[in-house]
């Protein structure tokens, strides 16, 4: 696209690589360290699945095990391929026999690395084999029916129970909706657990399980054959079970996840050191699915004001781009966020959005940024409401946005409607359609409102990133300056499923998974 | 002569409201005409359109008049429909309990409390239960409030604690407690299958079960929170939408002066 903000690259330059070095900084931590959550992840992958009979999930049977022993510092990995070749048993075999209480890792004869590794590979293959391949038909799909060169609309399904989301998809796909996310159940992010099976029962959203992401992927796959169209498929690898939900979505062809620590820590107040470690390999995994990750910088401005802090958005898709490029993630997977939040009455604010929306994209010219709706300022008045998403969607045509998550007139009412979503995606189509070209026609003047705007948020974020290089990121979330909201190193939930990596610690997926997308 | 006058007292007699058979208004006095909008879950045609009229005339609405009818999908279409309704409201015979007669503003708040009470006043708010939602508590507690309405914070005399969201009941409490406060807001956004009704009447239900509701007064908030339901769950006030951090604390400190 053409750049139309005269920005000071030499600015920009210098953010990056403020960026850059906190990033780097952090990462000589994660890199040192597990989580339960990685290790389940693993498990996961190596094909553990299913719960007890007190619906514990095998994953954190086993890796609750190996805590209990300490044993957790050389990785579930090795002992599971220690088990294998003293019991000759599969993965989920083990895992059953460690839940009846038959199998004790601490009891068993302990083999070499080198030999656990070898017994372990081959199991871990399979579900390479199997991430690549759905990678794979994605592809097909894409090449088959064609991609989509304006943004894609984005919606949500919420209703909690999987099998009227898919009625409700299903409907949104066949109206234009290019993208359907499963909105988790509130709750869900804190559950240090992933739930099994289909269910029917969330509040304010659908549980995120396995067996419901296949069940979406299939009717999503049906109504995408009968409309020509690849519909994708959003689902949320956040929260205390980021890895794992990973797995899971590149397991069944999941498209877009959300995947965010920094939205963890200060939203759903998760322990950053945790979190941070979840993100790397969640991110991994993503990267090697072809998976386009969704980050959360839009919720800053949901308590943070719009005008005065967008400046921290800036800040955080800066790290969020180099903690994604650390994990493999090319930029076309950078699904950066940013949001439409400014108060109505401000004068002049759709210019305000415009210079931020376009800077964004130049910026990050080739992450397919997720732009979301306003939500703050819409009070319930849904016939403004849906004039307030009109001005959203013209920035979002302009501007070129790839992601476009779609504003409903009942914001602050209700979880969507059917009909909500139907006319949400009329406005959008509409505007889509009726401006397609117009920012090809339009030049900002020098120096006018938009240019100094966007010029402005560009030398507050490079200000504040090159003081957060020099504190690193944990001091800067302790002292608040992101969404002003403080958060100890210590504090949070999730802190006690942090170990140390032990001098033999193996992960089986990293070395196949840290060269980036599978095809 | 005589018939035109006619006519003018009989236009003066419609362009007042007939405060005790009230009606909605559309262009001309007590014409009753509505506007409503649904889905059904048929296709779009001239059935579906006749199902989607007698649901109308269900409701009460005379010569329902579908403006439009939109497919969603084969199986669903939506309906706009107007109409005159035909029911009517004794407007005269309506009580209804507002938290507050009259609003104060921040600083006869301030004023309200030294003179009063004589000391700061302790507020700790949060989204209780699995409520992810903080824009309620936010604009009450925070600095910067909402709309040019300063939040809590901003209060000389009130010392105000923003909890955040997800907070459990019992950490509610427990932090009530160790904060010594005074009030306690709960903010309930989510409302799918009425969630905030069962984690707002535990809320009560605890604090009656550990004797400690008459050390607080608590006060409720969201979209879908009213007065009514508010005291009917054992709250002292509810407040819904358009209501800021002076309404809240208006109510609280007149509440609270009165144990004083």
């Amino acid at each position: 696209m053409r750049k139309k903000l005269n920005l000071n690259q030499a600015l920009v330059d210098k953010a990056r690589t403020s960026a850059a070095k906190t990033a780097e900084d952090t990462q000589a931590f994660i890199t040192k360290h597990t989580t339960v959550a990685v290790e389940r992840a693993i498990c996961r992958l190596l094909g553990i699945d299913g719960t007890n009979e007190v619906e514990v999930p095998l994953p954190n049977v086993v890796v609750d095990h190996l805590q209990e022993k300490q044993l957790l510092h050389m990785g579930a990995a090795y002992h599971i391929g220690n088990a294998i070749i003293e019991t000759g048993l599969t993965p989920q075999q083990i895992a059953v026999e460690v839940d009846n209480g038959k199998l004790d890792f601490s009891r068993l004869k302990i083999n070499t690395v080198g030999d656990a590794k070898k017994v372990v590979t081959p199991v871990a293959y399979a579900a390479i084999m199997r991430i690549s391949d759905n990678a794979a038909r994605r592809k097909d799909y894409l090449e088959e029916y064609g991609e989509k060169e304006a943004p894609l609309l984005y919606v949500i399904v919420a209703t909690g129970n999987i099998y009227e989301d898919i009625t409700q998809a299903k409907a949104a796909a066949r109206q234009g909706a290019d993208v359907i996310a499963v909105i988790r159940t509130t709750g869900q992010s804190l559950l240090d657990y992933v739930p099994y099976g289909a269910t029917t029962e969330g509040f304010g959203g659908t549980y995120a399980t396995q067996e419901n992401f296949r069940l979406m992927r299939a009717a999503l796959d049906e109504v995408g054959a009968e409309q020509k169209r690849y519909i994708r498929l959003c689902n949320y690898c956040s929260g205390l079970c980021m890895p794992e939900i990973a797995a899971m979505g590149a397991l069944e062809r999941l498209d877009m996840m959300l995947n965010d620590a920094l939205y963890g820590i200060l939203f759903r107040d998760i322990n950053m050191q945790r979190t941070v470690i979840d993100q790397y390999f969640s991110r991994m995994i993503n990267s090697f699915a072809g998976i386009i990750i969704n980050t959360g910088e839009d919720n800053y401005l949901t308590t943070a004001d719009a005008v005065e802090e967008a400046h921290t958005v800036l800040a955080s898709q800066f790290l969020n781009e180099q903690f994604a490029l650390a994990a493999g993630l090319r930029e076309e997977q950078q699904g950066l966020g940013h949001a439409f939040e400014m108060d109505p009455e401000v004068e002049d604010a759709f210019l305000y959005e415009l210079a931020q929306a376009q800077m964004a994209r130049e910026i990050f010219p080739k992450a397919p940024l997720k732009y979301m709706p306003p939500t703050k300022f819409i009070t319930g008045n849904i016939f403004k409401a849906y004039v307030q998403n009109a001005l959203f969607n013209a920035v979002t045509v302009i501007t070129e946005q790839k992601v476009h998550l779609l504003g409903m007139l009942t914001e602050a009412i209700h979880t969507p409607f059917l009909s909500d979503r139907a006319l949400a995606i009329d406005n959008a189509r509409y505007i889509e359609k009726t401006m397609r070209h117009l920012g090809d026609e339009i030049t900002f003047s020098e120096g006018g409102i938009i240019q100094s705007r966007a010029a402005e948020v560009l030398e507050k974020a490079a200000a504040l990133l090159e003081e957060i290089e020099r504190m690193g990121l944990f001091a800067t979330l302790e002292r608040g300056m992101f969404a002003g909201i403080k958060r100890a190193r210590d504090g949070g939930k999730g802190l006690s499923g942090v170990t140390q990596k032990g001098e033999f610690y193996f992960n089986p997926f990293i070395d196949e998974m840290k060269g980036g997308p599978a095809v | 002569m005589s018939a035109e006058n006619d006519n003018v007292r009989k236009n003066d007699a419609e362009i007042t409201s007939d405060q005790k058979r009230l009606r909605p208004y559309g262009d001309t006095m007590n014409d009753g005409k509505v506007q409503i909008s649904f889905t059904l879950p048929v296709k779009d045609d001239e059935k579906g359109m006749e199902a989607a009229s007698r649901f109308a005339k269900k409701m009460g609405i005379e010569n329902p008049g579908i403006a439009n009818h939109i497919p969603l999908d084969s199986e669903f279409t939506m309906y706009i429909i107007y109409g005159n309704v035909e029911h009517t409201v004794d407007y005269t015979a309506i009580q209804v309990s507002a938290a507050n007669e009259k609003t104060m503003d921040m600083e006869a708040i301030n004023d309200f409390i030294r003179k009063r009470i004589g000391r700061k006043v302790v507020f700790v708010g949060a989204s209780t239960g699995t409520d992810a939602h903080t824009v309620g508590i936010d604009a009450i507690i925070n600095q910067k409030g909402l709309a040019g309405h300063y939040g809590l914070e901003r209060y000389e005399m009130i010392e105000a604690h923003n909890l955040g969201s997800q907070v459990p009941n019992e950490e509610f409490l427990r932090k009530a407690k160790e904060l010594d406060a005074d009030v306690l807001l709960v903010s309930q956004t989510v409302t799918q299958k009425d969630v905030h009704i069962q984690n707002m009447t535990e809320l009560i239900e605890l604090m009656e079960a550990d004797n400690i509701r008459p050390n607080y007064i608590v006060i409720c908030g969201g979209p879908r929170i009213s007065n009514e339901l508010a005291k009917e769950l054992g709250f002292d006030a509810g407040f819904g939408p358009g209501k800021f951090a002076e309404d809240v604390a208006t109510f609280a400190v007149t509440e609270l002066a009165k144990k004083f």
